[in-house]
């Protein structure tokens, strides 16, 4: 295995971070294709395990061999010892591994379809409750443990492993569904898995909120995610929609910290700070996104790309279409409906129209929808201050009660 | 269900309590989190704590008693308070625990209420 190793530098973070993405990479792609084959999750993840293990450690040191799944193929079969615990899986995974072996040495891998995405939609499967389609997604085609998924998701590590278990228990006792799916249920599960991948990249986006950690929660699995569906459904204008905007949001990752750490939001942001090639990615993929719109009105992820577009043109134009903004939130609170969006819609109309319309609107969200919702109370604070209310003050305690971030607590107590 | 949240704190946490220049921020975001959970109906109860170093511990084995000045063990990270919640699961007591603004210097922990002791 020595030669053909693409060695990272030493101590380079970046570079051991793509080799365990590659790792993780390889590590999906085999686990899918031996579940579709085996019809057995559990086996397949068994029979890999020992290997995944071995890949993420050595490969970030060593780097990615030539042939990534070869070499997990050769590594899980010779670790298939005949143990009481190998046994059963031997039987059901041990043919499919031959197989893959030979498929690996005869290096003809691009004719092999990818399984992942057959995957990806099983992990949407209407038997799986919502709440766990994401984490079950990171777990079967990324290899993530349940700790690192619990720790994002801010769920007790005890209770990750058991709603993955009998996560898995559902679908072995469904019946393993890869089967094809008719256009219609294909659309509405493609829905799902979307919408589960943004899930899982929202989770970092509030780590890194809270954490310093340089790797960004896991922001950058969810995007590779994103990436993957978006390929495998090039004819998905919402497939690309979450693409784009993705990267968009990752695009603003080097701007919202100042040198000393502290939070800057968005419309303060130096668009020079923002990674420009992320955006310009972003914008492209939406525009080729925008030529696939079918439906008369376009789906939520294309509309929330293309408000983060617009925030984007301030690199360009200087200024904010805060009235396009208002127009996108509200088609967006009509395709999808949440008090994300409308305390957004709100935040967008008081630039807009002035605070006084951005109130209005803040007071027309049920009460009951915003109790515990930080956003909520930070735009609050912030028009009633605009106008004058000695509200504001209590708004803005509000609002650093609720936040998880230290950043953005200090941000709102240093504010007069 | 009941949980406490526990605060453990640092030393420079319990340090920011008599800074001049830090002690408003932390006093500050202690009294907007216990607020927070006030109008969000789950609060039960608590106290904060003075530091560790007030802390006088005491042991009786037999006829043998000490009475040490300071806490029971030094850690890197002390009991700074409590606050007691009532919320539907151990996922709600996570949220609220995670705003808590120890989660991001020190720790917090987050332990469910012993059902009532079974009677005689």
């Amino acid at each position: 295995m020595a030669e053909g190793h693409e060695s990272p530098p030493r101590g380079d973070a970046r570079a051991a971070r793509a080799a365990e993405l590659a790792a993780r990479d390889s590590y999906g792609r085999l686990l899918a294709r031996l579940a579709v084959r085996t019809r057995d999750i559990e086996s397949a993840e068994d029979a890999l395990a020992d290997a995944f293990a071995a890949a993420l450690q050595q490969w970030p040191l060593a780097g990615v061999p030539d042939n990534p799944e070869g070499w997990l193929v050769h590594v899980a079969k010779r670790r298939l010892t005949d143990s009481a615990r190998h046994r059963a899986v031997r039987a059901t995974v041990e043919p499919a591994l031959v197989v893959e072996e030979e498929l690996a040495r005869s290096s003809r891998r691009e004719t092999i379809e990818d399984d992942r995405l057959a995957m990806l939609f099983l992990c949407a499967h209407p038997a799986i409750d919502p709440a766990v389609r994401a984490p079950l997604m990171l777990q079967l085609v990324l290899g993530l443990d349940a700790a690192r998924i619990a720790g994002a998701f801010l769920v007790a590590p005890a209770s990750m492993s058991q709603r993955l278990v009998r996560a898995k228990q559902r679908l072995r006792e469904t019946g393993l569904c890869f089967d094809h799916l008719d256009a219609d249920e294909s659309d509405s599960r493609l829905r799902d898995v979307l919408e589960a991948i943004y899930a899982a990249y929202g989770t970092g986006w509030d780590e890194a909120e809270g954490a310093e950690s340089s790797v960004g929660g896991l922001r950058q699995e969810a995007l590779w995610l994103a990436r993957l569906v978006c390929q495998a459904r090039e004819h998905s204008g919402e497939a690309r929609g979450l693409l784009a905007l993705l990267l968009s949001c990752e695009s603003r990752q080097p701007a919202r910290r100042n040198a000393a750490g502290e939070y800057v939001p968005l419309e303060r942001q130096n668009p020079e700070d923002w990674d420009r090639q992320l955006y310009l990615e972003a914008e492209a993929v939406l525009a080729s996104a925008a030529t696939r719109i079918t439906t008369p009105l376009p789906g939520r992820f294309q509309l929330e790309a293309a408000i983060q577009s617009v925030h984007t043109r301030r690199a360009v134009v200087g200024t904010t279409d805060w009235v396009t903004i208002v127009q996108l939130y509200l088609g967006l609170m009509q395709v999808a409906p949440s008090v994300g969006a409308a305390v957004a819609h709100a935040a967008a109309l008081s630039r807009a129209y002035g605070p006084r319309a951005g109130l209005d609107a803040l007071h027309g969200i049920p009460s009951q929808a915003i109790a515990s919702y930080q956003p909520y109370w930070a735009v609050l604070a912030h028009v009633q201050q605009a106008l004058d209310l000695p509200e504001a003050v209590a708004s803005r305690e509000r609002a650093i009660g609720l936040t998880t971030s230290a950043a953005i607590r200090a941000y709102l107590q240093g504010r007069p | 269900m009941k949980f406490a949240i526990i605060v453990y704190e640092t030393a420079a946490d319990f340090a920011k309590r008599n800074d001049p220049e830090q002690a408003p921020a932390y006093w500050g975001a202690y009294a907007a989190y216990s607020k927070a959970l006030t109008e969000a109906g789950i609060a039960r109860g608590g106290a904060g704590l003075l530091p560790p170093s007030t802390a006088v511990t005491l042991r009786l084995r037999g006829d043998k008693r000490t009475v040490q000045d300071g806490p029971f063990a030094e850690t890197k990270e002390m009991l700074g308070g409590i606050f007691l919640i009532e919320v539907p699961d151990q996922a709600t007591a996570l949220e609220w625990a995670a705003r808590c603004p120890s989660a991001t210097t020190g720790s917090v922990e987050v332990r469910a209420e012993l059902p009532p002791i079974p009677q005689g």
